[in-house]
């Protein structure tokens, strides 16, 4: 495990999760990102890797295992407590998961839910200038302030996922989860995804972990690659030490 | 001619309908039985209604023309029964919304909300809305305050029920990353569900609106304001010419409500 990052953003221990009768999809995680890194978790179809990375904010609740996350262990926190930690990690969905129905400006500034004002950072209409300067400037660096005002349903696939990570940055996060953030985009959408989201990650020295199908992917944008097999890591090791043969190999 | 035993393995074809039990024959017997007792207890009967041609012709008769002796006082009847259903309608709607919410399995608070909100929502919906006018008749007195909370009750009945669902139904995956950045429960209820229920939400709403249009017709028969008891007035001093004018008067308004909510549904969805 590389340790010239430090502290360390997310350590997951002993981490287990089955649904309801089911074989475990996950039987005993350890792992943990330093600040800064960028990792990516490989693994086939039903390997847990979403599961897990939603287990490392509660999303889903673990059966058992500690979760440590920004320095924070998640277990037994109230709910209030349990937002404030979330705030810190972006969450970046293979389906953006933005609202329907309201603008792509107005998705972006949700961002700014946790750390503003009760029912300031709703809609675009009722926020601050402050906060809708703010709100274009990450449109801006996505490249997208000409469909600010346009639905968030009317945009094509890979303007709506640059449009989540816009929110995600609105976010100020500490850390960004991604899961299969290109999947449903065709190559050269995911491309483009991954590497300004890449660049964006890298400009704001965010800690990165996002799940890939796409091993160039993993291999291009992340410092480390952690695979799950069976619900157990079976390679958690620098990208530099690894090549595509090697993890192909994974999937055998 | 093709035989059953054309198809290699097969020596007999499926049948046609599935043999049913004695316990669902008797059931259909029972059902049946009953229907036909219906028939007979409901004094249904081909002769009567043929019987009763000339008479209806003589009413229609009566009818034409329509008197214009009344126009005024009905205009302002009518107008009246509208008001109601508007008021009734728009103070149903905002109350339905939050009840809506807490009978929503993944919205509501707590377990405890969610059945009260479930069983006030269908205790209303149960309840005709013509009883609730009578209650409301006896409490707060004859005229359209009485009939304006009828339709209040009937829409929290009828668009709780309505609404909880269009929520129930919506996309779970925005609501997620609201959850994710560590937003409350209240904002993204107000930012991810509503936005994405409120299709739904205006069309249940104007459908009451045209529902509680042609209810608080009926509503005036039992006092509870609007044009219905001028209706019954007119019928009851066999007025037939004046009941005539009233008749087309509702069914003029009742079309233009309809008209103008497709109209508002087209535009706004």
């Amino acid at each position: 495990m590389s340790n010239q990052f430090s502290p360390a953003d997310l350590i997951v221990r002993g981490l287990t999760k089955s649904y309801n009768g089911h074989p475990a999809v996950l039987r005993g995680i350890d792992f943990a990102v330093s600040a800064g890194e960028r990792v990516a978790l490989i693994g086939a179809n039903g390997a847990g890797k979403s599961t897990l990375l939603r287990c490392c904010m509660h999303l889903i609740q673990p059966d058992s295992g500690d979760v440590d996350l920004c320095g924070t262990r998640l277990e037994g926190l109230s709910a209030r407590k349990l937002r404030a930690v979330r705030s810190q990690v972006s969450f970046v969905f293979q389906k953006h998961n933005l609202v329907p129905r309201l603008s792509a400006l107005t998705n972006v500034l949700q961002g700014a839910i946790p750390r503003t004002r009760f029912g300031s950072a709703w809609f675009q209409g009722l926020a601050s200038e402050a906060l809708r300067m703010e709100a274009m400037l990450c449109l801006e660096r996505v490249g997208l302030t000409h469909v600010a005002l346009q639905r968030a349903d009317k945009l094509s696939g890979g303007q709506s996922q640059r449009i989540a990570i816009a929110r995600a940055l609105m976010q100020r996060p500490r850390l960004i989860f991604a899961d299969e953030p290109a999947a449903s985009l065709d190559p050269v959408a995911g491309d483009e995804v991954m590497s300004l989201f890449s660049e964006l990650v890298r400009a704001e020295g965010l800690t990165m972990i996002f799940t890939s199908h796409d091993l160039t992917h993993a291999l291009n944008y992340a410092d480390r690659i952690v695979a799950l097999r069976g619900g157990v890591v079976v390679l958690d090791a620098k990208c530099s030490e690894l090549d595509l043969k090697t993890l192909r190999a994974l999937y055998e | 001619m093709s035989n059953a035993s054309d198809v290699p393995g097969l020596s007999k074809l499926p049948d046609r309908f599935e043999r049913i039990g004695v316990g669902a024959f008797i059931a259909y017997v029972v059902v049946l039985t009953f229907f036909i007792w219906s028939v007979n207890k409901t004094g249904v009967s081909l002769k009567d209604l043929v019987g009763g041609f000339p008479q209806m012709g003589r009413l229609i008769g009566e009818m034409l023309p329509p008197s214009t002796a009344r126009l005024e006082p009905v205009g302002w009847a009518l107008l009246e029964t509208f008001q109601m259903a508007l008021v009734g309608t728009v103070v149903g709607v905002l109350l339905s919304v939050p009840i809506a919410v807490l009978a929503t399995p993944h919205l509501s608070p707590h377990p405890v909300l969610y059945h009260m909100a479930r069983n006030l929502i269908a205790f209303f919906r149960t309840v005709p809305d013509l009883v609730w006018a009578l209650i409301f008749v006896v409490s707060v007195g004859l005229g359209p305050f009485a009939g304006t909370l009828a339709i209040v009750i009937d829409k929290i009945g009828f668009c709780g029920r309505f609404f909880a669902e269009a929520m129930e139904e919506t996309d779970r995956g925005p609501q997620e990353a609201l959850t994710a950045m560590g937003a409350g429960r209240f904002s993204l209820i107000m930012c991810s569900v509503f936005p994405a229920a409120m299709p739904s939400f205006i069309n249940t709403s104007l459908f009451s609106l045209e529902k509680a249009t042609r209810s608080s017709v009926i509503l005036g028969l039992v006092g509870a304001g609007g044009i219905g008891i001028e209706l019954k007035v007119a019928m009851d001093l066999f007025n037939y010419d004046e009941a005539a004018t009233i008749i087309l008067a509702i069914f003029a308004l009742v079309v233009l409500v309809e008209r103008v909510s497709s109209l508002l549904r087209k535009k706004m969805l």
